[in-house]
């Protein structure tokens, strides 16, 4: 797969984060959920999601753990520590304000 | 909030940036992990084994490429990258030990020249007292006379003066330069030590280790304090370090003094060069210096002082205070002051010892050792282009597995820092083992201690990081404007071999080559431009004869002779010497020409001769004995020597100069004219012709003679002119001197050429040491030029093989490679003659006699710079003609 274009990689530090901020879960399943949530339209490669994890567990805003995963393998385990939480508040806020201003210039009808 | 996000990303960071290898096997393992659950996923959607695992692949990526990726995400990476680029310009170096070495070598040399140079700017001139607090506030004093350029020495009571009216100085201490004999048990010899204000010690802040320093009060009176003060040196060599020292006496010039302190290691006084062993407070004056007690006469000039200003006074300021205070001692002082003022000097301008001497040429060396610095440099960069080359395929994978151009140039910039942090460190190593080499350059003369140390403190060491910057600058991005041109593909589908040089990178070797010859040209014609003045100044007539005369003293003074058993001395002496097998004549002198004694100075008058007011009243003379110009060998151009009967008794007589007859009598023969001389009448008996008497480098000035027994000295210089060799001279003399004296000692005996090579010795310095930059200069332009022929003949064996093949004899070859190495000669010589033309002014006051364009100096240089060419271009030719054609063509 690609390089995600620019819109996404963009928001692809939000959407860890959303993800995360719902449960714990390893970096297979981060990817999974995320082609789940975004019906893989976004296309993120499983490759970049990586490089994203560890720029924002550098960050401070996520917290990696090994454990047992359910078939007793180890994995790492990616969960929201509470710089992440506020983070992605404002990212969130952010976001809302600049699509609804977005959306509302897409949907100005021609004159 | 700050706090909080390092409380979280710090652990993380540390861990990444002490275990790199860690973190990345925990990547590997979570991306293995990624891999497994993909392929089971895939598996329990319907896959086979082997499609699943081809599909998991797929969408992952490439593992190196997110390993790459997440080193980067993690921030850490400018270090990590550092720390990685660092061990892999290790290893690179290690993998070719003689280019590394050969590199190294060249910076080290170049890095190294500039340190040492600049440790001793820093010793000599700059700091050249360590012991001393607050030299940067330290400034030289000494008297200025109107319409002359340089220094003349201050009298004591104008130094009083000074000190009392000058608001802006911290302190003002005197330091004059002295000698004496000393005798410990059996051995006696000359000792240097320095006559000082009392305040001496205290002002330096110098605290004696042993005893005490100077009281207030030390330093007046007429050789009413024999006191000293004596060297670390001298009391753990002469006295072995004897702890009980304080107290006890030792005869210096055979006056006992107390020793009442011994100063710290480490101290070697103020004067730049030579290393003090004593200091005696200036009421002791009369017994080392000739010339009576001067500590109230504002006419006698004869010390040295420096001031501290205080702490944001700018030397501007101080030197306008300075010469108001001298402004107003002219007014109410004519006699003694008119024309003269006081003048300060930077420590590194000092004109009254080594500093100003060796200013000029250190000067020089600056320059030099930067442009044999560039030349290093440019040696360097043509060594990692060759290399660059070779590692051109590296470079092109690199770029195409993912390296980004930054990268790339951060590892390139790294390897240039490797090399050249290893040359500056070599460099300074050397700097330190030269730290003393200065000495070595200028002539021995006995009784004295040369210091001339090089400093290697911190702001030395500073430069020497600055320079290693701008070194890693320049050969780390020599290579990497090659790596700019690299092409991604091309190297990838032919190997690596078959790359022949782009035209740009021949070209930029090219200039590199243009320029060493260029910049070593430069320094050849400097060189030979000081080798040809030295030759000058050493041959030029002084107006006396140097040869067949020496000159030496015996230690009356230091014997304790009065004034009538010392002329008596001299008269018996002379006798003595007269009759001696090879002795042609010889006579006594205050002063010898051109040594480091200051003549004996007075304001004159004459009959008919108004002066103009700017004019200096005051004229150097010399007290000399009959038979004095025979000896040196001075024409007398008109009237007669002084004689025997022209003693104390005898009305007063002079002899004046050619320079003096001209500017006081019009050009007309002064004969039976009147001179005033210290305020009494004296007769001109004769003219002499005009001679150099404090430097070579000195244009005619008015100069006159007074008999020495009309105006006597105890202890003058004695001439001989012989025609003994200067050992059977000596050792006659010694059996003279001390069959009517056995306790008398003889001073070192040299001749006057020696006495002109010593007052030149300043210039031996700058050929001596621009000669040995320059000759390394050229080695290094030499071993480049070598370098980029080789390489051009092993590019184009191919070529040079066809025109073999073609018929071209091996003479012709021979000729194709030198002809394109001189071609390169020629270019740099060119540029080096139009940058020499314009740089070589900046020899000024080195060059003596000799147009800073001679044109036989440019013409032994160009001709020292085709033989080096030709000599470098042979081996590479000679191989460029045994191509063997049937080889190359095969291939």
């Amino acid at each position: 797969m690609s390089k995600p274009s620019d819109l996404v990689q963009g928001t692809l530090d939000m959407l860890i984060l959303k993800i995360l901020a719902l449960q714990s879960l390893n970096g297979w399943a981060i990817s999974q959920r995320l082609k789940q949530v975004s019906s893989e339209v976004l296309g993120v490669s499983d490759g970049s999601l990586y490089p994203a994890l560890h720029k924002l567990e550098h960050r401070g805003w996520i917290r990696a753990q090994w454990k047992s995963s359910e078939n007793n393998r180890r994995a790492k385990f990616y969960s929201l520590t509470r710089l992440g939480r506020k983070q992605l508040e404002n990212e969130t806020a952010n976001w809302n304000r600049v699509s609804a201003a977005i959306s509302g210039i897409v949907s100005l009808k021609e004159a | 909030m700050d706090i909080e996000r390092w409380l979280y990303s710090l652990p993380v960071r540390v861990r990444s940036f002490f275990h790199p290898d860690q973190v990345d096997q925990e990547l590997k393992e979570e991306l293995r992990e990624h891999l497994a659950q993909q392929i089971q996923e895939n598996v329990a959607r319907g896959m086979s084994e082997q499609q699943a695992r081809h599909s998991a692949l797929r969408s992952l990526g490439g593992v190196t490429q997110i390993e790459q990726q997440c080193r980067d995400a993690r921030g850490a990476s400018f270090l990590e990258d550092f720390i990685q680029d660092l061990r892999y310009g290790f290893r690179q170096l290690g993998r070719s030990p003689g280019f590394s070495t050969l590199a190294i070598l060249c910076l080290a040399l170049g890095i190294g020249a500039n340190a040492a140079v600049f440790s001793w700017v820093e010793g000599i001139l700059f700091r050249p007292y360590p012991a001393v607090a607050h030299q940067e506030r330290l400034f030289a004093l000494a008297g200025t006379a109107r319409g002359e350029t340089g220094a003349t020495e201050l009298s004591w009571p104008d130094f009083l003066d000074l000190r009392r009216g000058c608001t802006l100085c911290e302190d003002s201490f005197v330091s004059k330069i002295t000698g004496s004999t000393l005798s410990i048990g059996e051995r006696a010899e000359t000792a240097r030590g320095s006559i000082v204000s009392a305040n001496y010690f205290d002002a330096i802040g110098v605290h004696p280790i042993l005893g005490r320093g100077f009281e207030p009060d030390e330093d007046a009176g007429s050789d009413s304090h024999p006191v000293v003060v004596i060297s670390y040196q001298l009391w753990r060599d002469r006295f072995k370090g004897d702890p009980e020292i304080i107290g006890k006496m030792q005869r210096f010039n055979s006056v006992p003094h107390t020793i009442i302190g011994v100063a710290p290691p480490g101290f070697y006084g103020t004067f730049v060069g030579w290393a003090m062993q004593f200091w005696v407070p200036a009421s002791m004056e009369e017994t080392f210096e000739s010339g009576g007690y001067k500590l109230e006469d504002r006419g006698a000039r004869w010390i040295e002082a420096y001031v501290r200003l205080k702490p944001g006074v700018s030397h501007a300021q101080a030197q306008q205070e300075i010469s108001a205070i001298a402004g107003r001692l002219e007014t109410n002082y004519p006699a003694t002051n008119r024309g003269r003022s006081i003048g300060l000097w930077p420590l590194w301008q000092t004109p009254f010892n080594n500093a100003g001497t060796l200013l000029p040429t250190l000067e020089v060396m600056v320059a030099v050792v930067a442009f044999v610095l560039l030349i290093a440099c440019a040696n360097v960069g043509n060594l990692l282009l060759v290399r660059s080359f070779a590692r051109h395929h590296e470079m092109s994978i690199r770029l195409a597995i993912g390296a980004s151009r930054v990268r790339l140039l951060k590892q390139l910039l790294t390897e240039g820092l490797i090399l050249s942090a290893l040359g500056t460190a070599g460099g300074l190593l050397a700097a330190y083992w030269c730290r003393h080499a200065l000495v070595l350059l200028l002539p021995a003369r006995s009784g004295v201690t040369m210091y001339l140390p090089g400093q290697i403190d911190a702001r030395v060491m500073l430069w020497s990081a600055g320079i290693c910057l701008i070194v890693t600058l320049m050969v780390g991005l020599i290579p990497a404007l090659q790596a700019r041109h690299l092409d991604l593909a091309g190297p990838l589908k032919t190997e690596s071999s078959g790359v022949v040089g782009a035209r740009g990178r021949a070209w930029m070797r090219s200039g590199l080559v243009v320029l060493q010859v260029c910049l070593s040209f430069i320094l050849l014609v400097g060189a030979a431009l000081l080798l040809e003045s030295l030759d000058r100044i050493r041959t030029a007539s002084p107006g006396f004869s140097t040869t067949s005369v020496v000159t030496t003293g015996v230690s009356l003074v230091a014997a304790g002779y009065d004034v009538p058993r010392a002329r008596i001395f001299q008269n018996e002496l002379m006798d003595r010497l007269r009759a001696l097998p090879g002795v042609e004549s010889a006579a006594f002198a205050r002063v010898t020409p051109l040594g480091y004694g200051t003549y004996s100075s007075t304001p004159i008058a004459v009959d008919g001769y108004q002066p103009p007011l700017e004019e200096r009243p005051a004229i150097d003379y010399n007290q000399v004995t009959p038979g004095y110009f025979a000896t040196l060998g001075i024409p007398l151009l008109s009237g007669r020597e002084f004689a025997r009967t022209d003693d104390e008794s005898a009305p007063l007589v002079a002899i004046v100069n050619r320079t003096m007859m001209t500017h006081y009598w019009g050009g007309q023969d002064p004969i039976g004219r009147r001179l005033q001389v210290k305020g009494r009448w004296a007769q001109v008996v004769g003219v002499a012709a005009d001679s150099k008497y404090e430097s070579m480098r000195e244009t005619p000035r008015p100069f006159f003679y007074v008999p020495l027994r009309q105006d006597f000295v105890r202890a003058p210089v004695l001439h001989i002119r012989t025609s003994q060799p200067l050992p059977s001279m000596r050792a006659a003399l010694v059996r003279e001197v001390h069959a009517l004296d056995p306790n008398l000692a003889l001073y070192e005996m040299i001749t006057l050429q020696e006495q002109v090579n010593r007052s030149t010795s300043p210039q031996l310095v700058a050929v001596t040491s621009v000669s040995i930059l320059g000759g390394l200069a050229l080695l290094l332009a030499g071993v480049g030029l070598y370098g980029v022929m080789s390489y051009t003949v092993a590019q184009s064996t191919r070529e040079l093989g066809l025109r073999m093949a073609l018929g071209a004899g091996a003479a012709n070859l021979l000729r194709l490679v030198i002809s394109r190495g001189l071609r390169l000669t020629a270019a740099g010589v060119i540029f080096g003659c139009i940058a020499a033309l314009a740089l070589t002014r900046l020899l000024g006051k080195l060059l003596y006699n000799v147009s800073p364009n001679d044109p036989w100096v440019f013409g032994l240089a160009l001709a020292v710079m085709a033989m080096t060419a030709i000599s470098a271009c042979l081996l590479p030719a000679w191989r460029a003609a045994r191509t063997d054609p049937a080889r190359v063509l095969r291939n």
